[in-house]
């Protein structure tokens, strides 16, 4: 969402609960919106977001605005069923979307081996004739690059590309999730290893960025953050009247 | 020995169709298997294969034909051409050994023809005065309804399964594809609940999809889009965004199909907020409620009923015949008791009308024509007038439309009530196969007849 340019503040106030969040509260963690800023959503039921996205691109061929989809799911989210439904309809129809699966390596807390018989995921488009890529998740140049070549392939009208992102979640799936499926020595092999915020910091420093820059960028997000939490924090609750509004868009 | 072509029954709901081509000509020798004519039925145009040996003696029933009834004798295959010799036209329903399907039993929800009304109806009071009427079926309405509407609006289109080149596996998008084109008229791949989340994610992003199921039935597969992504986005984004996406198909028994096409989804829906529901019977409801519900900017659930596509009503002839959505309609007047009921039900109704009117109960029937948002009041106002409420429902009794009435009839129509609320539903079972047993499974205008009877004290 912040890449899609939206004020962290309303993101920040939405994950509270607060009427000033961008869903005026009503949404939560996983229903957050921004039509403006072309992001929608956002959405709790796993996999469902596949097929919608499929309509957003079908949306985009329709009234022929040169749009595309970017559709981002799971490794979890990729056994189900719809996924491959729209896999279908999207190549046949030639929809302008890219199907982003982010491999975290673990669905919730099902390692990939244990819930997927094919787990190279870029390869699940193959029966699709949807062409797919491996790219590292970890690795900011190579995500953009390969965003690059899949961008290109799509707007020059070929039909979908899947991009399987391999990367890693540090947290639990949730705040009540204790992570007892792997070890703390994995978790903290990839933080030092294979952190993709330090790989970049790491690559800017070798083509001569000065480290001073670095640490007021730094300085400069912490304090967006804070402020960010602040809002959140001190915006009141949504109004009572709220809990009837937005039901309907007209009056019957 | 001469051999008698009868006109086949070719589905189960079929009653009668048009002898549109003779591909044989009379004295021309035929064999199992050969082609000898295209008959239109309810739903498509089917070649009438022949199963004799012979020669055709005499075609009785001349190209061109409407409404030729199952069963009706269209042909003769002779020994030889020479001994053929013409057969009177024997009654409009043959014998039931000469059709493929069993047809349905006559009367009743089983369908079968629909007798005319006895009482006049009340005009529609959302249609002005001094309209000319026309007569037109369910399912003409309903494409009409359609075609008007992508007229009017280019972001309109409509896709689901066999709805373009096979022009509907009911007929209802019959044409539409000559007339706008593959890119508004889309066949889809069996794949309910990956197309009906396209539906709801094109809608997101600013078109007007129709999304139609071959029947609800189906759309199980896909009830996690019309309620998860269409009925909640409104709400769960603050009124940010919109999914104003209709699906329609026809809902509820159809006619011999088993328990797994056979079920009416109309409470399911009508549970769940953020949604609008319509169940129409007749053809003005159909025409003005589609036409609504394409205009809405809220989803839509948009129930037909198979067995009403095919029954002919008034239409107001209007330029743009549009109806609001939640009202009910009194579709007749009446003092003694209220029949509440929609959809196919209505028509049961009016039939037990006609039956009570007989025995000197005057019965008003209400017909609830949007089941989301309901229309407390019309039901309430009918109460306060007859003081008695029978709820005729084509589905199960649990958890019904019918329990919703009687509640809004305990809450706030308590006072009015002279007897207790009964509801008339079908058999708490699947529905079964079997003719017999289907016909006890489901109501019928007796058993509306019965109840009333039993709410008046008779």
């Amino acid at each position: 969402m912040l890449a899609y340019g939206i004020d962290p503040k309303v993101i920040m106030a939405e994950l509270t609960g607060r009427g000033a969040g961008i869903s005026r509260g009503k949404g939560g963690s996983m229903h957050m919106f921004s039509t403006e800023h072309k992001f929608y959503g956002g959405h709790g039921i796993v996999g469902a977001q596949v097929p919608l996205g499929a309509g957003l691109a079908f949306a985009h061929q329709y009234t022929g605005d040169g749009g595309l989809c970017m559709a981002y799911f799971g490794d979890g989210a990729a056994n189900q069923g719809q996924v491959y439904e729209a896999f279908n309809m999207a190549a046949l129809w030639n929809l302008p979307i890219i199907f982003v699966v982010e491999n975290n390596g673990y669905a919730m807390g099902t390692a990939v081996q244990r819930g997927s018989a094919e787990t190279h995921f870029h390869r699940r488009g193959t029966a699709f004739r949807i062409p797919g890529i491996s790219v590292n998740g970890m690795d900011v140049l190579e995500v953009r690059s390969a965003a690059e070549v899949a961008v290109a392939h799509v707007r020059s009208g070929k039909g979908p590309v899947l991009m399987e992102l391999i990367t890693y979640r540090y947290r639990g799936h949730s705040m009540s999730d204790p992570a007892k499926y792997r070890s703390r020595e994995e978790v903290q092999e990839m933080r030092d290893k294979h952190d993709p915020i330090d790989a970049a910091k790491a690559e800017l420093l070798k083509r001569g960025m000065a480290e001073d820059r670095l640490k007021e960028l730094e300085k400069q997000i912490r304090s967006k953050v804070n402020e960010a939490a602040d809002f959140a924090e001190n915006s009141p609750e949504p109004e009572m009247s709220e809990l009837y509004t937005d039901v309907l868009v007209e009056s019957y | 020995m001469a051999i008698e072509l009868k006109m086949p029954a070719l589905s189960p709901t079929m009653e009668e169709g048009t002898l549109a081509k003779w591909l044989v000509k009379e004295g021309d020798t035929v064999k199992s298997g050969d082609i000898l004519a295209e008959i239109e039925t309810d739903k498509a145009t089917m070649e009438f294969e022949s199963i004799d040996e012979g020669v055709i003696g005499k075609i009785l029933v001349a190209e061109g034909t409407e409404g030729v009834k199952v069963g009706t004798v269209i042909a003769v295959i002779g020994a030889d051409a020479g001994v053929a010799h013409p057969q009177p036209l024997p009654q409009a329903r043959g014998e039931p050994d000469a059709q493929p399907f069993p047809l349905p039993p006559a009367g009743g929800a089983g369908g079968g023809p629909v007798r005319p009304e006895a009482a006049p109806r009340p005009a529609d009071p959302e249609v002005p005065a001094g309209t000319n009427m026309r007569q037109c079926t369910v399912r003409e309405a309903l494409r009409d309804a359609m075609a008007e509407e992508m007229r009017r609006d280019s972001r309109v289109f409509v896709m689901g399964e066999e709805v373009a080149q096979y022009q509907g596996a009911y007929k209802v998008t019959q044409g539409l594809l000559d007339e706008f084109g593959p890119k508004r008229v889309i066949d889809t791949p069996i794949t309910e609940y990956g197309f009906a989340g396209i539906g709801a994610g094109a809608a997101m992003g600013g078109l007007r999809p129709i999304v139609e199921f071959m029947t609800f039935n189906f759309a199980m597969q896909a009830i996690d889009h019309v309620i998860n992504s269409a009925a909640k986005t409104n709400y769960m984004s603050g009124g940010q965004m919109r999914c104003p996406v209709v699906f329609r198909g026809p809902n509820g028994a159809a006619s011999r199909v088993g328990a797994q096409h056979s079920q009416n989804y109309g409470p399911w829906y009508a549970n769940v907020p953020g949604l609008i529901v319509i169940a129409p019977y007749d053809a003005a409801d159909a025409k003005g409620l589609l036409k609504a519900a394409i205009r809405s900017e809220d989803p839509v659930v948009f129930l037909e009923n198979e067995l009403v596509y095919g029954r002919s009503f008034d239409l107001p002839e209007l330029d743009d015949h549009v109806l609001p959505i939640g009202k009910a309609r009194i579709m007749r007047e009446g003092k003694d008791v209220t029949i509440v009921s929609y959809s196919i039900g209505v028509g049961l109704a009016l039939e037990a009308a006609d039956l009570l009117a007989g025995e000197g109960i005057q019965a008003e029937v209400l017909d609830l024509r949007t089941l989301r948002p309901l229309d407390r009041e019309a039901v309430l106002t009918s109460l306060a007038k007859t003081n008695r409420v029978v709820v005729a429902e084509e589905g199960w009794p649990q958890c019904s439309i019918a329990s919703e009435i009687i509640a809004i009839c305990m809450e706030d129509g308590f006072d009015n009530l002279d007897a207790p609320v009964l509801r008339v539903c079908n058999e708490d079972v699947p529905l079964p196969y079997a003719a017999n047993l289907e016909k006890a499974a489901m109501i019928d205008a007796a058993r509306i007849a019965a109840a009333v009877r039993k709410v008046c004290y008779r």
